[in-house]
């Protein structure tokens, strides 16, 4: 055994790696209830010849491609194209589709800032995002923190976010509650007109699209 | 005129999507959504119908009171219509 032995043959590894880094604890634990249930119904779909392995693959590889990229593409085509903008406000699922995008079962709303307004998005059930066109949510997007602050003092949870809002300008809360899914329609930044559909895509952050921040400034 | 509405102040047990901070508050129909399959069945894997569900506006004050960091904002929440009830407007 292992720990039968003296100090230096010992299995673990403890204090720094030869880099001076610390040794990552294993994931060797327990499986949960879930992870057991997933792993379980993953083998009888394969085993019951549903999908294949590489089908997983596929569409796991799928889903970490979605980046905010694509919403960002999205918002630049409304700033360049009024009628694409008013087909956006009005079905953002359709107008996301019109541009290839393929989100599958979304329903997307757009909520557009304006000189009056300005939008944040939260789910405070749980972590409802519109994953499907900006891939992953920031990991602060699902803590309680932000779910219970952003419903409370949205202001307060902006200056953090280094948005300091006058008080004439109206937030508007959206708490992704139920079937909807929400992307911030940021106001296109002063300066910009000489710019293409791409050079604005790229002033386009994640965080401008969930309504915690401005796009960038050219 | 907006329809007003008032969130049921409800405490059902189990899966439900209407938030505990909006239970019994008072906000204006934004807009229709359409029908979506109950979750409070789907949470169970049981059959679900479809419910009316809506966009619900609230203003802070509506919702905190007071303690409404600025009374004037806003928020908006979907809502299923089981948990809807009508304001009358000639009640006070």
């Amino acid at each position: 055994m292992p720990h039968d032995h003296h100090d230096h043959d010992h299995f673990h590894h403890e204090g720094m790696s030869p880099s001076g880094h610390p040794y990552r604890t294993d994931n060797d634990g327990p499986l949960t209830y879930w992870q057991r249930m997933e792993i379980a119904v993953r083998e009888l779909l394969l085993e019951k010849g549903h999908l294949t392995p590489t089908e997983i693959a596929a569409q796991i590889e799928a889903m970490d491609a979605r980046s905010p990229a694509n919403g960002a593409a999205v918002v630049a085509r409304a700033w360049v194209d009024p009628d694409f903008k008013t087909r956006l406000l009005a079905d953002a699922s359709a107008a996301s589709r019109e541009m290839g995008f393929d989100i599958g079962p979304l329903h997307l709303i757009a909520v557009e800032n304006t000189a009056q307004t300005h939008n944040l998005i939260v789910c405070t059930l749980c972590s409802c995002y519109p994953r499907n066109l900006l891939g992953l949510p920031p990991d602060w997007y699902k803590t309680r923190e932000y779910r219970s602050r952003a419903v409370r003092e949205p202001r307060a949870v902006l200056r953090e976010f280094g948005l300091d809002l006058p008080d004439d300008v109206t937030v508007r809360v959206h708490d992704s509650t139920a079937d909807m899914r929400y992307i911030v329609l940021p106001a296109r930044p002063e300066g910009t007109e000489g710019l293409d559909e791409a050079q604005l895509a790229s002033l386009v952050t994640r965080d401008s699209m969930i309504g915690t921040g401005l796009p960038r400034q050219p | 005129m907006a329809e007003r509405v008032r969130v049921k102040a409800l405490t059902p047990p189990g899966h439900v999507r209407a938030p505990w901070y909006l239970r019994g508050k008072v906000g204006v129909i934004e807009r229709p959504l359409g029908a979506f399959r109950n979750p409070e069945q789907l949470a169970y894997g049981l059959p679900a119908e479809e419910k009316p569900l809506f966009r619900v506006r609230f203003s802070m004050r509506d919702i905190w009171g007071e303690a409404a960091e600025n009374p004037d904002d806003t928020l908006d929440a979907e809502l299923y219509a089981h948990w809807l009830e009508k304001v009358d407007h000639h009640a006070s």
